[in-house]
C-alpha cells in the first residue's frame, strides 16, 4: 500500500494548518461565506440541508486496516456513529461540525489521508478496479498507475482552476469494475503483441445532466509517455474547454461539439509539441518505489480447493449461498476474494456504523493482509481471503450484518444520499432503495432474476449513476413533490450504454410497482440464461413501455 | 439558489444554516436564529415576507448563519407547516433516520 513521503506528509500538514486558519477567520467574521465557500469545499466540506458533510478521499478505493479504523473513530467523535460510501469509492461523513473539522482533518493525516480535491475543478480522487492485484487476467495492477496519476495531478499548477472538475479512472482488466467510459479519461492497462504494458484512452465520458460514452482516443500509448499524453489531454481541455457555461464545461461536452476525428487530431497535435526528452517520463527509480508499494502480497502456496470450505458449505446453506453469490474467484489458488454487501434489506446503501468498520478493519488485518476496498457500487472488498477462512470471516461479518448475499442482485442497488442528505436533491433515493430491496427481499426470488443493476439519483447530477443502471431512476421534482422517472439499458461495464427513459415519471406510491412490473415484463420474455440487460437488448423498449403506462 | 417559494405563496418563513455546526435553524420574532421550525415567524402575504427577510440580513448576520431564503409554509388549521418536501425534511431529519436530526431531539423532549 502507498505510504506518504515526507513531502506529502508535509503538504497534507500544511493544508490542515492553512484550513484551521481559513475556518477561524470565517467564525470571526473575517471571511464572507462567499469568500469561504471556495476554500472549504477545495476541503471537501459541502452545506447539506441538515449540516454540514465531509467527503474524504480513498485513492483508488484501498484502505488498510489502521486507516478503517480511523473513519471509525471519526464517525464516533466527530460524527453520529457512521459513514455513507460513495461511488467514487470515497467516505462521507454528514454531521460534522466546521469548527471541529480542523481537528478532524489533522487526525485523518495520522493515518495519510485527507479531503483535497474531493470536490472543485481540478482532477478528483483517481479511482480503480476493487479487485485489483487480487483477479486473474490483469496485466498490471492499476492502483500504480493511479498513484503516479495522483502524484502527478496533485496540486499541478495548470490543473487548479480546470474549466470544471476533472475525474479519471484506471482499469488493468478487461472486464471493466471501474466504470471507465463514464469518466473524463478512462484507462485500460493492455498488452501488445510484442508484450509491452501501454494504456488505451477513453476521453469525454461522464454522468450529470448530459450522459456521454467515452471515446476511445488512443490505442496504445506506450508506457513512459502516459503522463505526457494525459497532459496532452489536459491542456487541450484547459484551452478550448468552456468556461462560460459551467453546465458545457466538462471535457464530454467538448469532445462532443467537438466531434471525436478533430478531437483526435488536437490531443495529437498536442502531444507531438510536447518535447520528447522532457517527456515527463517518470524515473525509473520512482515507477519501481511506487510499484514497491503494491508487491504482492506473500501468498501460501495452497491447493485450488478447500476442503473446509466444502464441508462447511455442506453444513450451512446460508453461507453456501454467500460464497456463491459474493465470493469471486482470486488469481491464487486457495484464496477467494470477499465483497461485503451494504445493502442489508431495508437498509441503507454505502452506510456503515462505526462498529462494522471496525469489524471489517479486525477483519482485513487478520485475513487479509491488511487490505480493504471500495468499490464504486457502494460496497467493500477483503481482496485476499483464504478459502479455509472464508467461514470464519463470514461468521464475523454475519455477526455485524454485513453478509447479505446479495451481489449484483436487484437489492444491490446504488442509492445517492438524495433529498435525505442533499441539498440539491429534487426527491429522496434512498426509501426507494430500501422499499425495492424489501419488495424483492426473497434471495430465492433475486437469484432467480439474476444480475441487475438498480441504480438510483435523486437529482439530474446523478451521483447514483442512474443513466448507466440496468433499470435508472431519477427523481425530479413537480411543485415541492417527488416523481420518479425510469430509464432502462444503462451500463457501466466494457459494454456501456446510457438508459433510455421510459416516459411519464411515477409518483413515490407507484414507482416501487412500475419497478416490479420492468421486473416481470422480463422474466416474462427472457430466453434462457438471458440476463435482464440481455433481454432488453434484444427486445428493447416497447414491450417494457407497454405495461408500464398500460391504461 | 433554487426558488422555495411558489409564485402564490401567502405564508412564509426564513430559514438557515447555522455557521458553526450546520444546524437548520429559522429567524423567529425576536430575530434570533430558533432550532425549531414551530419558533419561526411566519409572515403573510408577499410584503411581509420580504420585510422578514430584510431582518434576516442584519450586516453582520453571517457571523451566525449562511445562505438564508424564504420558503413557502402552508397554514394547517391553527398551525403552519412547510409547503415542500424538501423544507419538512429540513425541519425533521432524514426519513430514513428518525434517530437523527430535530425529530430525534424532539422525541427525546418530550
Ligand atoms: C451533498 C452531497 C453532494 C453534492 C452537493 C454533489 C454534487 C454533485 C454535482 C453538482 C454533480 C454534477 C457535476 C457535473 O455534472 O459536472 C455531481 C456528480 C456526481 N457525483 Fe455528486 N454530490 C454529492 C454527493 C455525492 C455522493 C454521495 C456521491 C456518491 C454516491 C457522488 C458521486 C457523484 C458522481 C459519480 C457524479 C457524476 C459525475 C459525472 O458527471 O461523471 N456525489 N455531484
Ligand atoms: S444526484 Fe443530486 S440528489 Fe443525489 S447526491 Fe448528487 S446532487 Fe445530491
Amino acid at each position: 500500500m502507498y505510504r506518504y513521503d515526507e513531502f506529502d506528509h508535509q503538504l497534507v500538514g500544511e493544508r490542515v494548518k492553512q484550513f484551521r486558519g481559513q475556518v477561524e477567520r470565517r467564525v470571526s467574521g473575517e471571511l464572507t461565506e462567499d469568500a469561504f465557500k471556495p476554500l472549504r469545499l477545495m476541503n471537501g466540506v459541502y452545506l447539506q440541508l441538515h449540516a454540514y458533510m465531509l467527503r474524504v478521499a480513498i485513492p483508488y478505493g484501498t484502505l488498510s486496516s489502521k486507516q478503517m479504523r480511523m473513519q471509525a473513530h471519526i464517525a464516533r467523535k466527530y460524527d453520529r456513529g457512521y459513514g455513507h460510501f460513495t461511488t467514487r469509492q470515497n467516505i462521507q461523513f454528514n454531521w460534522p461540525a466546521l469548527d471541529k473539522i480542523p481537528d478532524l482533518l489533522e487526525e485523518l493525516a495520522t493515518v495519510e489521508m485527507h479531503a483535497i480535491q474531493t470536490s472543485g475543478n481540478c482532477i478528483r480522487n483517481v479511482t480503480s478496479d476493487q479487485y485489483a492485484a487480487a483477479i486473474d487476467g490483469e496485466i498490471e495492477d492499476p492502483r500504480i498507475i493511479s498513484e503516479i496519476i495522483r502524484q502527478w495531478s496533485t496540486f499541478h499548477p495548470e490543473f487548479t482552476y480546470l474549466p470544471r472538475k476533472f475525474k479519471i479512472a484506471v482499469t488493468g482488466h478487461d472486464n471493466d469494475r471501474a466504470a471507465i467510459k463514464l469518466h473524463d479519461i478512462g484507462i485500460v492497462i493492455k498488452q501488445n503483441e510484442l508484450g509491452d504494458v501501454g494504456y488505451e484512452i477513453h476521453v469525454g465520458g461522464g454522468q450529470g445532466r448530459t450522459p456521454f460514452i467515452a471515446k476511445k482516443m488512443a490505442d496504445f500509448v506506450p508506457k513512459a509517455q502516459l503522463l505526457a499524453y494525459l497532459e496532452a489531454v489536459m491542456r487541450v481541455y484547459n484551452m478550448l474547454g468552456r468556461r462560460d457555461n459551467s453546465y458545457k464545461a466538462r471535457i464530454k461536452i467538448m469532445v462532443h461539439e467537438t466531434g471525436e476525428v478533430e478531437m483526435r487530431r488536437l490531443i495529437e497535435a498536442e502531444f507531438a509539441k510536447i518535447d520528447a526528452s522532457q517527456m515527463l517520463a517518470v524515473p525509473q527509480a520512482e515507477i519501481d518505489r511506487i510499484s514497491a508499494y503494491f508487491a504482492s502480497p506473500e501468498f501460501e502456496n495452497l491447493p485450488a480447493t478447500s476442503a473446509t470450505l466444502d464441508a462447511a458449505q455442506a453444513q450451512d446453506a446460508d453461507f453456501a449461498r454467500w460464497v456463491r453469490a459474493n465470493v469471486v474467484a482470486h488469481k491464487q489458488h486457495g484464496y477467494g476474494i470477499v465483497n461485503i454487501s451494504l445493502k442489508p434489506i431495508g437498509g441503507v446503501p454505502g452506510d456503515a456504523t462505526d462498529v462494522q468498520m471496525e469489524a471489517v478493519a479486525d477483519l482485513a488485518e487478520r485475513y487479509s493482509f491488511d487490505e480493504i476496498r471500495v468499490t464504486h457500487e457502494q460496497n467493500l472488498v477483503l481482496p485476499h481471503i483464504r478459502l479455509d477462512d472464508l467461514k470464519t470471516v463470514y461468521d464475523a461479518l454475519n455477526a455485524h450484518e454485513l453478509a447479505t448475499a446479495n451481489l449484483g442482485l436487484i437489492s444491490d442497488t446504488i442509492a445517492c444520499p438524495g433529498l435525505d442528505y442533499c441539498n440539491l436533491a429534487n426527491a429522496r433515493s434512498i426509501p426507494l432503495a430500501q422499499e425495492i430491496s424489501e419488495r424483492f427481499a426473497d434471495l430465492d426470488q433475486q437469484y432467480d432474476i439474476g444480475e441487475l443493476k438498480i441504480k438510483i439519483s435523486g437529482c439530474i447530477n446523478a451521483c447514483g449513476h442512474h443513466h448507466v443502471g440496468h433499470i435508472g431512476i431519477l427523481g425530479v421534482d413537480k411543485k415541492g413533490t417527488e416523481f420518479y422517472q425510469i430509464s432502462l439499458g444503462g451500463s457501466a461495464d466494457e459494454n456501456a450504454s446510457i438508459g433510455t427513459i421510459t416516459g411519464r415519471a411515477f409518483t413515490e406510491e407507484t414507482i416501487v410497482d412500475a419497478i416490479e412490473t420492468v421486473v416481470t415484463t422480463y422474466t416474462d420474455m427472457r430466453q434462457t440464461d438471458e440476463r435482464f440487460i440481455d433481454t432488453y437488448r434484444r427486445v428493447g423498449l416497447d414491450p417494457f413501455k407497454e405495461r408500464l403506462y398500460a391504461e | 439558489m433554487a426558488q422555495h417559494s411558489s409564485k402564490g405563496a401567502r405564508f412564509q418563513a426564513v430559514t438557515a444554516n447555522r455557521l458553526s455546526d450546520g444546524e437548520v435553524v429559522y429567524l423567529s420574532p425576536d430575530n434570533q436564529w430558533a432550532e425549531t421550525f414551530a419558533a419561526a415567524d411566519i409572515a403573510d402575504g408577499p410584503e411581509a415576507g420580504d420585510a422578514l427577510m430584510a431582518r434576516a440580513l442584519p450586516a453582520d448576520f453571517e457571523l451566525h448563519v449562511l445562505e438564508p431564503y424564504l420558503f413557502e409554509v402552508l397554514q394547517d388549521g391553527t398551525q403552519y407547516k412547510p409547503a415542500s418536501v424538501r423544507e419538512i425534511i429540513r425541519a425533521a431529519g432524514p426519513t430514513v433516520r428518525l434517530d437523527l436530526g430535530k425529530q430525534a431531539d424532539a422525541k427525546r423532549e418530550s
